[in-house]
């Protein structure tokens, strides 16, 4: 049984410009039930079978299930108050099957023997009554089962094990540091996620997966009440693969960026950052405003991995390319004839694009996916030209593949996995340079950090992108902070205006922690992780209104 | 059985409430039984039906706060869930800004349970995809739709003798149309709380329209342009502006009714004088809950007691804003009436159909709805967006051919300043609201995207 709850903040929380409510899946628990164990890999293992085997005797020629604990603790502050701490549990079975050729799936949050028995049973009915109407029976690529195996999220601290005591502390600590530097309100969020995932298939596979995910994020928000005027500043952290150690804000990890900006690469200072902001809240406040034209973006990853998500992670989604998801999120222009050609140039030659399942510390990454296929790393775009998808086992023989690349992902147990995006990522150069190094060579320009207002068509050529910070590049140095900034672009034009890439040092992981997609609606988290990177010649607006 | 009577809610309710030992307890119980069907390429895709009941206690101790939440219902359960809102209420951080729970309220019945809809099975809905389906296939276009129907109540109480029960139903219905070339789409959506007034032929067939007439679309140089904006188109970004009339936040400074050098604009002429919008949860097209809190939407139960009646209440009168939404927090520290933010609203129009509308326009886009709209700046309601699924070009009163889509930035508060004409409000995304006319809305760009 589901509880998908929104919990609507209040003020600007999470980032003025988002929606302000985040999904809460499951029951509210007390704090201690989030560490204490459930069933262990050999009681999974009996159950799950179980359910292959009650699917089997119905007629199932392929049953997969999912025992599923979903862990969710977040956290809201604004000024010196917590306004509230959620800490929830999500637990039970889904089993698919495929039955005359036709997907079947049903689930339960009753996890004893003869209730997974019988979801399994119903399951086997709903395949055969969606049977009578099908057209495309489904054709799944061939998995070997990968016997019993297990994998973890590498972590150093669980967040789940650390007090809750020391989160309020650390957050009345950044929200302090906001307020003492010039903020008139700040609020801030921790987000812990902790997916206990047990996966078993008639393929001979049973899968234990223990992955957590975390993000820290505050907005800060200065008024000047004279002038009638406000500004944000969101956090520059990213959603992160990993446990509370994100948060250790090592120095080794900072990465100095032009005009004393600094970058996190896999450790987060979060009283350094809501110090900062608050200066810069407050320094947008009488930022000079935009000339509107064509300026040299120099595009800092944190910022940069918006664009990405939006116009090459999501039109490279297979689902989408077929049409399946045409009602909803939309279709993609990044069709197979373009990818047939072997020609098609989305980007210029420097842009080499990544999808992988298994980039250290980021939010794709787990060891199998779910639908049990070992996780792995393959080309989207190379060398600027598209050359494959994001794909499952039932979708991967339309690209005449006969593996799946590993992409299938469900968001709790009761929900139907289906083609999610894993990190999609553009490499660093090869050639030494800093942010710093880039910024010198461009005479007229603009560098942008930060997730900001973004927007995309449906079938994802053109789109708009906003920022957090925004600072003018003048003869190949940093000329002061400029307001009322979004750039617009067509997809293709945009990536072909690639004309340089940091390095390997520069490179970091940008995030999308609560990515939404399906009818009914699922959410997914996912990392994209690229250099500061410049693009020649793109079409600035300004922003600013009267009302 | 995830409907329960107002007596059998009561009783579940009441006997949580006697096992209570804090200083205030509120308890919610919601029940919802949801079913979808989604179809793409002409075909069903997935389709599935789940049952919820579930219940929410908070319990407070002094101003500390504690929710624990339980899907089984016998005696021993209840009592353990309310020693788990207890316990974490013991040990949660003081919330400075708790007020104490209402005492008994008066609440109107609504019009929003219609028994057809929960009638609803999987043979009916299959049969509602296929009528839409099927036109679709005999006309070589390409059908993606989705239909989800609700059937659930909601009941809250609290020590303190307050109780609400409403029981409701929805049906939410989107179909896009595609041509097989790809170069046509189209879409219609309708929502209701009485599935009987859903045809989902008919709402296809306007989408079909769509698709077949929006192929070889020209391309008009961005700009500023007189708009028809049918209804959705419209709802959706008057629906944001809505969302945004928190009064905390204008006091604060930090919202488009904010006031240079402090204080709000509540009163001040914000609007063409045309522009009246209310919410009113008795109205009978968009009934609403008659009480905040405790639920019930389509994302189930939990969110808490609120409690506060849901009343009609004026947001905007001749272009005058009239209210602003205070939690029961802000309110007390203000010493204003805590006027509950709306759900759902009522735009006033004319007595023009769209059709009158393009008939009495001389040049301008017709619209049929927008995609991906993004707030840009929270202190202007700037938003932008984009057009999808039809998008037209009109002269001398008639449709004469389609267009490219285009990116906007604007924000509702110029466009309710530029209105030209409102025709008669529909029904749309849950809100009452006119296809409306309007002019110098700014399109920036062009978008290959069909």
């Amino acid at each position: 049984m589901r509880r998908r709850d929104f919990i609507q903040l209040s003020g600007l929380g999470l980032g003025a410009l988002m929606g302000a409510s985040v999904p809460v899946l499951g029951e509210a628990v007390p704090v201690g039930r989030l560490l204490e164990p459930r069933a262990d890999a050999a009681q999974k293992k009996k159950l799950a079978d179980v359910a292959l085997n009650a699917a089997k005797s119905k007629g199932a020629t392929y049953a997969d299930v999912r025992i599923g604990r979903y862990l969710q603790q977040f956290l809201f502050t604004r000024e010196m108050k917590v306004q509230n701490i959620t800490n929830a549990e999500s637990y039970g079975v889904g089993i698919r099957v495929i039955v005359d050729g036709t997907w079947g799936f049903a689930a339960t949050s009753d996890v004893r023997p003869d209730a997974i028995a019988r979801c399994a049973e119903t399951a086997v009915a709903i395949a055969k009554a969606n049977a009578k109407i099908q057209k495309e029976p489904v054709d799944l690529a061939p998995q070997k089962g990968v016997g019993e195996v297990s994998w973890k999220t590498p972590l150093k601290k669980n967040a789940f094990e650390v007090p809750v005591q020391e989160k309020i502390d650390l957050l009345m600590k950044v929200n302090d540091a906001a307020m003492k530097n010039g903020a008139g309100f700040v609020t801030s969020n921790l987000f812990f996620i902790n997916e206990q995932k047990y996966f078993a298939s008639t393929d001979g596979s049973y899968i234990d997966q223990d992955i957590h995910r975390i993000w820290p994020t505050f907005t800060v928000t200065a008024v000047d009440r004279q002038a009638g005027k406000f500004k944000t500043r969101d956090a520059l952290s990213s959603p992160m693969g990993m446990g509370y150690e994100y948060l250790d804000g090592l120095a080794t990890d900072k990465i100095a960026g032009p005009n004393g900006l600094i970058g996190y690469r896999n450790s987060y200072d979060m009283v350094e950052d809501a110090t900062v902001a608050a200066k810069q809240a407050r320094e947008k406040l009488t930022a000079k405003t935009v000339q509107p034209g064509k300026y040299d973006l120099v595009l800092d990853p944190n910022h940069l991995g918006l664009t990405i998500h939006e116009s090459i992670g999501h039109a490279t989604e297979l689902d989408r390319v077929l049409g399946y998801e045409a009602n909803y999120a939309g279709t993609s222009f990044a069709t197979l004839d373009k990818w047939k050609s072997k020609n098609f140039q989305y980007g210029s030659k420097l842009v080499n694009i990544v999808a992988d399942k298994t980039q250290p510390y980021t939010l794709g990454t787990v060891g199998y996916d779910d639908e049990g296929v070992p996780t792995k790393e393959w080309d989207l775009i190379k060398d600027g030209i598209l050359v494959n998808y994001q794909a499952t086992r039932d979708q991967v023989k339309i690209l005449g593949g006969t593996e799946s690349n590993g992409c299938s992902y469900a968001d709790n147990w009761d929900s139907i996995q289906f083609q999610r995006m894993p990190n999609v990522s553009l490499k660093p150069a090869t050639e030494k340079r800093s942010a710093s190094d880039m910024v010198k060579g461009v005479d007229k320009g603009i560098y942008i950090l930060g997730r900001g207002s973004y927007s995309i068509d449906q079938q994802r050529y053109n789109f708009q992108f906003g920022g957090q910070l925004f600072y003018e590049i003048k003869n190949g140095e940093i000329a002061g902070m400029l307001d009322d900034v979004a750039y617009q672009s067509n997809t293709q034009e945009f990536w072909n205006s690639c004309a340089q890439l940091c390095d390997q040092d520069d490179y970091r992981t940008f995030g999308s922690f609560f990515d939404g997609k399906g009818q009914p609606s699922q959410i997914s988290a996912v990392s994209h992780g690229c250099p500061t990177t410049r693009f020649n010649g793109v079409n600035v607006i300004n922003t600013g209104r009267k009302i | 059985m995830a409907i329960l009577t107002k007596e059998e809610a009561k009783k579940i309710l009441d006997k949580v409430l006697s096992y209570a030992k804090a200083d205030e307890t509120s308890v919610s119980l919601s029940g919802n039984r949801t079913g979808n069907i989604r179809y793409a390429r002409n075909t069903v895709s997935t389709s599935g039906e789940t049952d919820n009941l579930a219940l929410a206690v908070t319990s407070v101790f002094g101003k500390k706060v504690g929710s624990a939440t339980i899907n089984e219902f016998d005696d021993q359960s209840l009592e353990k869930t309310v020693r788990r809102a207890e316990e974490i209420a013991r040990l949660a951080p003081e919330n400075p800004e708790y007020v104490p729970m209402l005492g008994p309220q008066k609440y109107i019945e609504t019009a929003s349970y219609a028994e057809s809809t929960a009638k609803m099975d999987p043979a009916f809905r299959a049969q509602a995809a296929f009528d839409s389906i099927d036109p679709c296939s005999k006309k070589n276009l390409t059908a993606a739709g989705y239909m989800e129907d609700t059937t659930g109540f909601t009941a809250i109480a609290n020590s303190k003798g307050l109780f609400g029960y409403n029981p409701y139903t929805s049906v939410d219905f989107s179909v896009t149309t595609r041509t097989a070339d790809g170069t046509g789409s189209g879409y219609a959506s309708r929502d209701y709380n009485d599935v009987s007034k859903l045809s989902t032929k008919e709402t296809t067939q306007i989408a079909m329209q769509k698709a077949l007439a929006s192929t070889k679309a020209r391309a008009l140089e961005p700009g500023k342009y007189t708009v028809i904006l049918e209804p959705t188109a419209a709802g959706d970004l008057i629906g944001l502006m809505m969302n945004s009339l928190d009064a905390r936040n204008a006091e604060e400074g930090r919202s488009f009714l904010s006031r240079k050098g402090g204080g709000t604009r509540l009163g001040e002429k914000f609007f063409d004088e045309r522009i009246t919008i209310y919410s009113d949860p008795a109205n009978v097209e968009i009934p609403g809950s008659p009480f905040v809190g405790g639920g019930g939407g389509r994302f189930g139960g939990g969110g808490g007691v609120d409690g506060r009646p849901q009343e009609k209440t004026l947001w905007v009168e001749n272009g005058i804003i009239k209210n602003m939404s205070y939690s029961r927090y802000w309110a007390q520290s203000k010493g204003v009436k805590a006027t509950p933010p709306p759900s759902g609203f009522i735009m006033q129009g004319g007595s023009q159909s769209l059709a009158d509308l393009i008939k009495s326009t001389q040049k301008g886009i017709l619209v049929t709805r927008f995609w991906y709209i993004r707030a840009v700046d929270p202190q202007t309601l700037l938003y932008t967006g984009l057009t999808r699924d039809g998008t037209f070009y009109v002269e001398n009163g008639q449709i004469k051919y389609p267009v490219k889509n285009f990116r906007f930035n604007e924000s509702p508060v110029i466009m309710l300043n530029n209105v030209e004409a409102l025709g008669k409000p529909v029904r749309t995304g849950g809100v009452l609201i006119p296809p409306m006319k309007i002019r110098d809305f700014t399109f920036s760009s062009l978008s290959d995207a069909v």
